[in-house]
């Protein structure tokens, strides 16, 4: 299972890349081999702001729906388009072509989040 | 409770394992939920032949004249004048005409019968027998003791005839026939749960490893898991026990009235009469999303802003791009369009016949 460095990581197996006050957002490769075939993604519109925690998206399976938790709060800068007609890329390509959105965020709101070797021991005891 | 220690497992459990399936429990048993990936699995039954462990159904036999014992009032469909070699789809009704299972029965001589009947049930299709037959011994419940495969797709008369011979080539469509399999007795029905041409092959729990085995010899079958098997029926719109069909609502209610044989007495038949003459409140519809999203189990169904129903089955189906679904409906008719679900974000749907993919060449 891939678990980059360079990125931070939620108990609900989102993952953030932070570029200083920019983030970019998605789900883990744990995720999206847990939920199987992706078939939708629902990506928040460019504008919405978010608190820490809430819900900001949903990505559904063949199997079943899932929401998507924000991993910092912050203002969506961009949203991955392709995803309307491929959402497969978020199986094929989690931490890449899937991503899910980029916003505005402070850094302050990286408290609490995990670093790669932090998620693969949580992982490891999910099993 | 269930737990893992007292799920039931298959005779291909092992090689579930061995094959990195993704393995959960479903009636009791740990099943192959997927192995590739649902969507791969599916495409790969509707293009070419998969095979499913169903090892978990249960089955029975009856030896017994099917009227004389019984066994013929219990079951909605007409059996008692099937050819051998006839199977035929239907149900065991409660006295309310609420449905306890749902069922094949295949007549495999003048005075044999095999049913074949959920997992999650048949504990109770058991019980529901040995009170309903005149005499219990002529009930052999073989379930554990006889595996069983689902080969499904189109190319599965190719796969089937390389180790069972060609005498599978002549079965039609509900057809069964009594044969010999790497040397050990089988049966070999044109039945399945997919809407594709295929056959569910019984043999010995003992051989079921090496029939498994031979058939993915050939190459081209490859194995599919429940998941794929979920999505296959429900492109079809057959239900599924427990979740489109129970016992809180009658074959008519369910749309499959074709299925029950009102010529005949059965246990649930006055119930059912009343129903037809009073008109049955609510009706199981298919639903067509407008969109890659997909009903779900559970999710309330508005008209007009009036709440009509609720889902019993959902997923997202390969075939039509689009989210599909089935569920209990008051008041509807071909191309109603409602909303499905609350909050910010319902889908919204159409009423439309079944199936959802094409006829397929079963």
């Amino acid at each position: 299972m891939e678990i980059p460095a360079d990125l931070k990581y939620t108990k609900e197996h989102e993952w953030m890349r932070r570029e200083k006050t920019r983030v970019v957002v998605g789900i883990t490769d744990y995720a999206q081999q847990s939920l199987g075939d992706i078939t939708f993604v629902q990506v928040p519109k460019v504008g919405s702001v978010f608190k820490k925690g809430d819900v900001c998206a949903t990505v559904e399976s063949v199997k079943a729906v899932s929401d998507v938790y924000a991993p910092a709060g912050g203002k969506v800068v961009e949203v991955n388009e392709q995803l309307a007609g491929q959402p497969e890329l978020v199986n094929r390509s989690p931490y890449g072509e899937g991503f899910l959105f980029a916003m505005e965020s402070d850094e302050k709101d990286d408290e609490g989040l995990m670093d790669a070797d932090a998620y693969r021991q949580y992982v490891e005891s999910l099993s | 409770m269930e737990t893992e220690l007292t799920l039931r497992r298959t005779p291909l459990y092992a090689w579930h394992v061995a094959a990195g399936a993704k393995m959960s429990p479903f009636g009791g048993w740990l099943m192959p939920i997927q192995y590739d990936g649902i969507i791969a699995e599916h495409l790969h039954t509707r293009t070419a032949v998969s095979l499913f462990d169903t090892c978990h159904m249960g089955q029975f036999v009856i030896e017994a004249d099917a009227v004389a014992c019984g066994l013929d009032r219990l079951v909605t469909q007409r059996i008692a004048d099937a050819p051998v070699g006839a199977c035929r789809y239907g149900f065991f009704l409660n006295e309310a005409g609420g449905i306890l299972d749902d069922l094949i029965v295949c007549r495999l001589g003048e005075r044999r019968w095999l049913l074949v009947v959920n997992a999650a049930t048949a504990r109770r299709d058991a019980a529901h027998l040995m009170q309903g037959l005149s005499d219990p011994s002529c009930l052999n419940d073989l379930t554990g003791e006889m595996g069983k495969i689902d080969v499904q797709g189109p190319l599965s008369a190719e796969a089937v005839s390389g180790i069972a011979g060609a005498a599978v080539r002549s079965l039609r469509y509900y057809e069964a026939a009594e044969l010999r399999i790497l040397g050990a007795p089988a049966v070999v029905a044109r039945t399945g749960y997919t809407g594709e041409l295929g056959y569910e092959i019984l043999m010995p729990s003992s051989r079921t490893l090496d029939v498994w085995e031979r058939l993915l010899a050939d190459g081209r079958a490859k194995p599919a898991g429940l998941g794929a098997r979920d999505v296959l029926r429900l492109e079809m719109g057959y239900p599924l026990y427990g979740q489109d069909i129970d016992e809180r609502h009658t074959p008519l209610e369910a749309g499959l009235e074709r299925f029950v044989d009102f010529r005949k007495e059965f246990v649930g038949r006055q119930a059912l009469l009343c129903q037809r003459s009073a008109g049955t409140r609510e009706r199981l519809a298919c639903l067509l999303s407008s969109s890659r999203r997909a009903p779900r189990r559970g999710q309330p169904v508005f008209f007009n802003g009036a709440r009509i129903g609720s889902v019993t089955s959902g997923s997202f189906s390969p075939a039509r791009g689009a989210g599909i679904g089935m569920g209990y409906l008051a008041r509807w008719r071909k191309g109603t369009v409602v909303t499905v679900g609350e909050g910010s974000a319902p889908l919204e749907a159409m009423v439309v016949r079944r199936p959802f993919v094409e006829k397929r060449a079963v």
